[in-house]
């Protein structure tokens, strides 16, 4: 059986993944057709990529693509990710997930991973609303929204995400609105194609509970960065804070070595880890240290 | 004068940070170097400066490794001491040290030797040799090999310059000497055999064996996040990292490390975790995950008393319920206890073997007693380890979660093979996706909570039967208690008691019943409620007639257990 080939690769042929549970209209489409654009026109094979997914609407997007595919737990998509890098830096791994599993479920294990900086593009599918648990606000909701669980209106201060992240010097910071497709195909390229750890936050409406951040809305209320340079902190920062409208484009990219790079694993040896044998001759050294002293 | 024979216990006690760990190290190395059987043990308080921690050191003539309660000589580096174990001194106990470190009520009950050891510090130059000095005395009444403390001093002081060395060898050698002229004078008699064979013998902790036997079971992962007392593995396999060739990740907390790890062996790798109580806890959602996932996980979980922090230094056999029951949902998975220091190491390198064949989180129960045990060993037979990879690759029409007869599918990674790899948390059809169908669900609980724990069971080991199959009493231990039993069992001298120890715990082969039929069963924990006994009787209908349980955090001791078995039985 021969696998076909280019973007026809990424299309799931299983029985299970016929049945799409997203919204008819829903954000989640336009992303999905974007990252199948990006994996192929970077000529990237499925069994050469691996999708990490939390959970939410936007984390059942490994049963939508045929590539290698892991649906977790909620927030947790990120240090499984790691592990899978670490294991196989030859792969090229994302993790993907919603506001929610991102932000808030998944916290701190985001914060953690801009210190760590593995290898691994972090896609957050950002509707500012809980989609799968049916419209409770999200980290990233507005002030004022009001929810079935914040029937008072929210009160808290949104996550700036973008700001957050260029604060803890992250490697590469980008954000988008799945509406312009070209400009999302690129951004996500340059992402999975940078050294370090990638992270896009991608507006998406959520056409059944999000009744404000409309596709109308994020066209009126966002302007892409045309004079920006990423490589200026400073400047990043300040793009960073501007709320209305909000920039879209890559605002920062800090070149520095992964996590995978720098564990002595792979000092001497550039072997994947998963292919290694143990190393019964270091274990017989130790025990004779332990045998004289 | 008092005379020791053949096996006695040192103890050192002073407080955490006043370097007794330096003491025990250059005594247990030199005195098995010397050709005499050691065993060391300590226990410890949660606090880095101050308080009281004691070290036990058996030195024998025969092979040692349990823990005892009696106290033949002890060395106290600060008052305090003898009232911290005062119910294990008796009137043969010698103490070895200065007055001042000695409270008056005591000095009736034992045999004072005193000797001048700050002034013969200060004499060396610094308060700082102190420990050196002791640790010379007690290696000079056994007539140890000074040559091999010298040796001990060069490789542990080296980094820290010649002058070090050379001040410590010199304050070895007046310790040494003095100890020599105590023996001399009679004030102190000791006869130990020394056994050519125990100099090179190996010298190993638990926590050394549980990180060695991961190694040699292929670990090539290991992610973490410090907590007493699981840390030692991390601290040993990060210190060789590099050697290795392996991952050693201190995680962000320890739903991460569980996490890191599930993707590491999602992507091929062989992954382990350590960790205790508290750090288990916040595992378990990930523990359901690969129990969903199917996805292979190996943890090490070294026991302290809980609930919650608990007594972070101290030991007990209080998380098997925990490790049992631990996730949501109907999962197998598999726990194993080591006995003993042996059993650490091929248990550990097992575990990775049965986490990859079964599919299943493989989860090693230590505890404080066993991952800070020291004893000399014969041999690790590196060549018994085997290592049994069961990676397929991933075929055009490759199907994860593949229906099979013993519930057990083909596991591919990804990037080895054409097809994807599709794993998922949620119930899911064969390739992997997300379903509601009811049929299926029914299939898929079943493949894993059913005949992939069949599977498990079946080819699950015996348990350890020592004595005499017709014996009327069987004392039931799992885990560390295993040579302390088994000393008392020998120092009760009854042909009619024999020790069943279990250090396969879960899921249990139904042949291991057989062993009861007709006994008289005295289960043995360290834990208040008797978790294994409740396992036994929930497994097979069995009822432990008598249960000896402790729960203080410390460890039994080889009397303690005589005394409940003449309690029971006579
Ligand atoms: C530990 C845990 N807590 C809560 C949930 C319930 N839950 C499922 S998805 C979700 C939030 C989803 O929101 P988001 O991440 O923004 O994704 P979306 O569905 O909007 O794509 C929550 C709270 C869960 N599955 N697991
Ligand atoms: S709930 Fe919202 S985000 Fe989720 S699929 Fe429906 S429209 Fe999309």
């Amino acid at each position: 059986m021969n696998l076909p080939k280019g973007r026809e690769a990424f299309e799931p042929k299983r029985p299970g993944s016929k049945d799409v549970a997203w919204c008819p209209g829903c954000g989640n489409f336009g992303i999905r057709n974007i990252l199948i654009s990006a994996l192929t026109e970077l000529g990237l094979r499925p069994s050469q990529v691996a999708i990490i997914s939390g959970i939410g609407q936007a984390a059942k997007m490994p049963h939508y693509i045929n590539a290698n595919g892991y649906h977790t737990l909620h927030g947790r998509a990120i240090p499984i990710a790691t592990g899978v890098k670490v294991a196989n830096p030859e792969l090229t791994v994302i993790a993907e997930g919603g506001d929610g599993d991102m932000y808030a479920e998944g916290g701190n294990h985001l914060l953690h991973a801009i210190r760590r900086n593995p290898g691994i593009t972090v896609l957050i599918h950002d509707n500012q609303i809980y989609g799968l648990t049916k419209g409770q606000a999200s980290p990233t909701t507005m002030k004022g929204m009001k929810t079935p669980t914040q029937p008072w209106g929210v009160f808290e201060e949104p996550f700036n995400v973008i700001a957050l992240a260029i604060a803890l010097d992250a490697s590469f910071v980008a954000r988008t609105f799945m509406g312009y497709f070209r400009e999302s195909v690129e951004i996500i390229k340059k992402a999975i194609e940078h050294k370090g750890l990638a992270i896009v936050d991608i507006f998406h409406p959520c056409v059944s509970f999000n009744k404000v951040n409309t596709y109308a809305w994020y066209r009126e209320h966002t302007y892409w960065m045309d004079d920006h340079d990423p490589y200026d902190r400073e400047a990043a920062f300040k793009r960073a804070i501007e709320t209305d409208p909000l920039p879209l484009g890559v605002f920062y990219i800090n070149e520095k070595p992964t996590f995978e790079e720098l564990v002595p694993a792979y000092k001497r040896d550039k072997t994947p880890l998963w292919k290694r044998e143990p190393k019964v001759e270091e274990i017989k050294k130790i025990l004779d240290i332990k045998r004289r002293l | 004068m008092v005379e020791f024979q053949e096996d006695l216990s040192v103890v050192l006690g002073g407080a955490a940070g006043q370097g007794i760990q330096t003491v025990e190290e250059i005594l247990t190395r030199t005195l098995k170097f010397s050709g005499y059987n050691v065993y060391a043990n300590k226990e410890y308080m949660s606090r880095v400066r101050g308080g009281i921690n004691t070290t036990e050191i058996r030195v024998s003539s025969k092979r040692v490794r349990a823990f005892v309660k009696k106290i033949d000589i002890l060395i106290p580096f600060k008052r305090g001491v003898l009232p911290w174990v005062k119910d294990r001194i008796s009137e043969s106990t010698v103490v070895i040290g200065e007055k001042e470190n000695v409270e008056e009520e005591f000095l009736e009950k034992i045999h004072f030797i005193e000797v001048p050891l700050t002034k013969m510090a200060l004499d060396v130059g610094s308060q700082l040799y102190l420990n050196t000095i002791a640790a010379g005395i007690v290696v000079g009444i056994f007539r140890g090999e000074l040559s091999a403390v010298e040796e001990y001093l060069k490789e542990r002081f080296g980094s820290k310059g010649k002058n070090v060395v050379q001040k410590n060898i010199e304050a070895a050698k007046k310790g040494y000497e003095l100890g020599l002229k105590l023996l001399k004078e009679g004030a102190v008699k000791v006869e130990v055999q020394r056994k050519e064979k125990a100099r090179n013998e190996i010298l190993l902790s638990g926590a050394e064996a549980v990180a060695l036997g991961a190694l040699a079971g292929g670990m090539n992962f290991l992610s973490f996040y410090p907590m007493s007392p699981s840390t030692g593995v991390a601290v040993f396999a990060a210190q060789h990292a590099e050697d290795f060739g392996i991952v050693v990740e201190q995680a962000e907390d320890e739903i991460s490390a569980i996490n890191m790890a599930l993707g590491a062996w999602y992507a091929g790798v062989r992954a382990m975790v350590t960790t205790s109580g508290g750090g288990f806890a916040l595992m378990t959602e990930a523990l359901s995950l690969a129990g969903m996932a199917e996805n292979p996980i190996v943890i090490h979980l070294a026991q302290r008393p809980g609930p919650a922090t608990g007594l972070p230094t101290r030991t007990m056999q209080g998380d098997l319920n925990l490790a049992l029951h631990a996730g949501h949902g109907d999962f197998p998975r598999i726990i194993l206890a080591p006995g003993n220091i042996e059993e650490a190491f091929y248990l550990s390198a097992k575990a990775f073997n049965l986490a990859d064949r079964y599919q299943v989180p493989v989860i090693i129960l230590t505890d404080q007693y066993l991952v800070d045990t020291y004893y000399n060993l014969p041999e690790l037979e590196l060549d018994k380890v085997k290592v049994e990879k069961h990676i397929v690759e991933a075929k055009p029409g490759y199907r994860r979660y593949e229906l099979t007869g013993d519930g057990i599918s083909p596991r591919a990674i990804p990037g080895y093979g054409e097809d994807v790899v599709v794993a998922n948390g949620n119930e899911h059809d064969e390739w992997g996706d997300i379903t509601e169908d009811a049929e299926l669900t029914v299939r898929m609980q079943e493949k894993r909570a059913i005949r992939k724990l069949k599977t498990i069971k079946k080819n699950a080991p015996l348990p350890r039967l020592i004595g005499g199959e017709d014996a009327k009493y069987i004392i039931v231990a799992w885990g560390s208690t295993l040579h302390i039993v088994e000393e008392a069992i020998e120092k009760l001298g009854r042909d009619d008691v024999a020790l069943l120890h279990f250090s396969w715990l879960y899921p249990l082969n139904p042949e291991a019943k057989k062993f009861f039929e007709g006994k008289t069963i005295i289960a043995v924990e360290l834990n208040i409620t008797g978790q294994f006994a409740e396992l036994l009787r929930r497994e097979f209908g069995i009822e432990a007639h008598h249960r000896v349980l402790k729960y203080d955090g410390r460890p039994f001791s080889v009397e303690e257990i005589l005394g409940a078995l003449k309690g029971v039985i006579e």
